[in-house]
């Protein structure tokens, strides 16, 4: 599915240069599963942009099923985040002033899916994360955690390759977390997606079959046979 | 998509939208009101011209004057009280004069009909005609310098100051004397072309206007004014120079300045001045109104001798509080407006993209999950687009309220005509040989100041609005291409971002 080949980035700021990735070679299977951990800076966001095309590499070649984002333009780069990536973000980037379903739609406007398709796709999208009831509720008249099943929603609508999340719970309190994680582990096995999720919860990467750890910007890939 | 989530923006940041769209209804309002209170001086001043040239008049053709001899005193009206002996008499004279002694002869206006660009021309003869009824001991009125006068006012005994119209500096020496003196002008009418010259600003109110068949008719058309002052009636006579002539109508001038007291049929007019075969005033109409300059060209060039003035010129003369406002509303108050449009769209600019600054997670997300960059960015262009939609109609209200604010109130400005020009003995005075009503026994010659109120009006047009909505939009476009620029440059990682 994925293959990165010695993926560096860096950031310039003024006269500093920061090394958010300095060389990162992995290869992820289609259907995996893998959970990113690392101390604060250590470039966990920054590889996850790379894996979903959200931003590109300083040097080295992110490829996805045998393209290199890299390379692509920044039209055909969307279209790749589009059709196939999807994204969940700790703070749930909900659009403010869209109803729950409405959202969801959000992900189906690039695809180009007629207005009633896609009301009836994001309805159902909702009902697999359970919240079916709360279609018409805009994101302020939800709790943390409904507002993550609505961009869980969000991200699965379009039926994509691949799911990446970053800290998907960060924003949540200790109750909701399990759910949230539950929730999403489900989900991807269900469709057979590749998942990435960065995560300090170490519960959660005690758990994860493989367990990849960043450290200022060099990874380290552990398999994990889970426990119990 | 698109309007669903263009309405939930505007709806629940509500409050947002209005600030942006009051700035821009606030400019829009103003040059609106601008506008229409400076196409409300357009005309007002359309109408002043109109009351001295009749409607329709693109030009007036009059002699041209000589310029005065070194020395030479100008022609002016002597009272010669013949065959009277010295001592006290009493005595009454009755004198009848063409304004301004100069005419041209009325073949002219043939020749003028004949100019290129000329539609129609047609004729007309101001006279003034001046009573004295007095006892005298061998008076003698010394002309002293002009100044407009209230005609019949009773002139004092002995140096008896004051007099007729235009002439209040006026002295009589010699004596003691106790006379009243009373006059009128009159304007006699070529009754063929009733549709042309100075009539034609009139409306009758009672009887009826001359027969084009009246051409020597012993008939005469009054002012309202006059009649009023007079206390004459239509069915009435009125005696001039000892001519009795029937009143068949009093007409009311629309400007409320008429262009003569008296209207008689030109041919009678002549004959009572003794200038048969003359005119003052030739009132042309061009066959293209946007020629006229070329016209007077012509005119200038192939009838020797004349003055030709349009209404350009004469609108030159015009000063007063009219012409101080109309200036500050073409100069000042476009200025005014315009600059305050352009802040308010600036404003609204920097607003927009500075919402699109608090947005910058809600469009990276959007762009993450595969929008394009033109998607959000129309998205932010419509906002901004019904923003401006709301502040332009917003502004047309206000706008419209506060031009018709400013018709209902109709505030009164005052036009003061040829006062500037044609100074004693002076040339240029173009402006008064269509003077009238006012001009004394000095005639043309004398600067007299004709002063006219016209209430102001704020007549917003069509195009105003067109101009308005145009504003509106394009006020809406910019603000939005501030945020769009905005918008286009943010990265999908964007979304990523932490702080609000
Ligand atoms: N847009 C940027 N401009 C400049 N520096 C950046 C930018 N984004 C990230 N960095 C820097 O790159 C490094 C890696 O950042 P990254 O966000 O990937 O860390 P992280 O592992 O996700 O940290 P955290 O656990 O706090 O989320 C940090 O030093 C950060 O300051
Ligand atoms: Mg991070």
């Amino acid at each position: 599915m994925y293959e990165l080949i010695g993926v560096t980035k860096q950031y310039r700021r003024g006269r500093t240069r920061v090394d958010a990735l300095a060389g990162v070679d992995l290869a992820i299977g289609q259907g995996d599963r893998l959970v990113i951990q690392g101390p604060t800076g250590g470039g966990k966001s920054t590889l996850l942009q790379m894996l979903g095309g959200l931003d590109r590499p300083t040097s080295g070649s992110v490829l996805l099923d045998g393209t290199d984002l890299a390379k692509l333009s920044e039209r055909r780069l969307t279209a790749v985040r589009g059709q196939n990536i999807g994204f969940v973000f700790q703070s749930f980037n909900l659009i403010p002033t869209l109803t729950a379903l409405e959202n969801v739609e959000t992900a189906l406007v690039p695809l180009g899916v007629k207005t009633a398709d896609r009301r009836d796709r994001a309805a159902e999208a909702l009902d697999s994360v359970g919240l079916v009831e709360r279609l018409g509720h805009l994101p302020s008249e939800l709790s943390g955690g409904q507002q993550q099943r609505v961009a869980i929603a969000r991200a699965l609508v379009k039926r994509p390759k691949v799911l990446l999340a970053d800290e998907p719970t960060g924003n949540l309190d200790e109750s909701m977390r399990d759910e949230i994680v539950d929730l999403l582990e489900g989900l991807c096995e269900e469709h057979g997606l590749t998942f990435v999720m960065v995560t300090h919860d170490s519960a959660v990467a005690r758990r994860a079959p493989r367990l990849a750890t960043i450290r200022k910007g060099r990874i380290t890939v552990k398999e994990n046979r889970p426990v119990g | 998509m698109f309007f669903t989530y263009l309405r939930r923006e505007l709806r629940r940041r509500r409050k947002a939208a209005l600030v942006v769209a009051s700035g821009l209804a606030l400019g829009i309002a103003l040059v609106i009101v601008v506008n229409s209170v400076s196409s409300g001086m357009k005309v007002a001043q359309g109408k002043v011209l109109e009351s001295l040239y009749g409607l329709g008049t693109d030009l007036t053709v009059t002699k041209a004057r000589d310029q005065l001899q070194e020395g030479a005193r100008p022609q002016r009206p002597r009272f010669a009280f013949e065959g009277q002996e010295e001592g006290e008499e009493k005595q009454s004279s009755d004198r009848l004069m063409v304004q301004g002694f100069e005419t041209l002869a009325d073949s002219t206006v043939a020749t003028v009909a004949k100019q290129q660009g000329v539609d129609r021309a047609v004729g007309g003869l101001s006279l003034v005609n001046l009573k004295i009824d007095g006892e005298f001991t061998r008076g003698r009125i010394q002309r002293g310098e002009q100044q407009p006068g209230q005609p019949g006012q009773p002139a004092q005994p002995g140096e008896a100051t004051g007099g007729g119209p235009g002439g209040p500096g006026d002295t009589v020496t010699g004596g003691g004397a106790a006379f009243d003196v009373n006059s009128f002008t009159l304007y006699g009418t070529d009754v063929t072309a009733p549709d042309l010259g100075p009539l034609t600003t009139s409306t009758v109110s009672t009887g009826r206007t001359f027969e084009t068949t009246e051409t020597d008719a012993k008939v005469v058309v009054l002012d309202s004014a006059y009649a009023r002052q007079e206390g004459l009636t239509v069915g009435g006579k009125l005696t001039v120079k000892g001519v009795s002539f029937e009143i068949i109508g009093i007409v009311t001038a629309d400007s409320g300045q008429s262009a003569a007291q008296v209207y008689l049929p030109l041919k009678q007019a002549q004959t009572l001045s003794a200038s048969t075969g003359k005119i003052t005033t030739i009132y042309v109409k061009a066959t293209d109104s946007t020629k006229i300059e070329a016209v007077k060209t012509a005119i200038q060039k192939n009838v020797t001798g004349t003055t030709v003035t349009t209404s350009a010129d004469l609108a030159q003369t015009v000063s007063g509080s009219l012409d101080t406002a109309a200036n500050l509303a073409s100069t000042m108050g476009k200025w005014l407006s315009y600059a305050v449009l352009l802040a308010a769209v600036l404003v609204a600019g920097l607003l927009t993209s500075s919402a699109v600054g608090r947005r910058v997670r809600e469009f990276g997300t959007l762009k993450a999950l595969g929008w394009t960059s033109g998607r959000v960015t129309r998205q932010v262009v419509g906002e901004a687009l019904v923003n401006g939609v709301v502040g332009g109609a917003l502004g047309i209200a206000a706008g419209l309220a506060g031009a018709y604010a400013v018709t209902a109130v109709s505030p009164n400005l005052t036009a003061e005509l040829g006062a500037s020009v044609g100074g004693f003995g002076g040339r240029g005075g173009g402006g008064m040989v269509f003077g009238g009503a006012a001009v004394g026994p000095g005639g043309a010659r004398t600067a007299v100041g004709k002063t006219i109120d016209i209430a102001l009006t704020a007549p917003v047009g069509l195009a105003t609005v067109g101009l308005a909505v145009l504003l509106a939009l394009g006020g809406g476009l910019v603000a939005g291409g501030f945020g769009a620029w905005r918008a286009s440059r943010l990265r999908p990682a964007d979304a990523l971002r932490r702080v609000e």
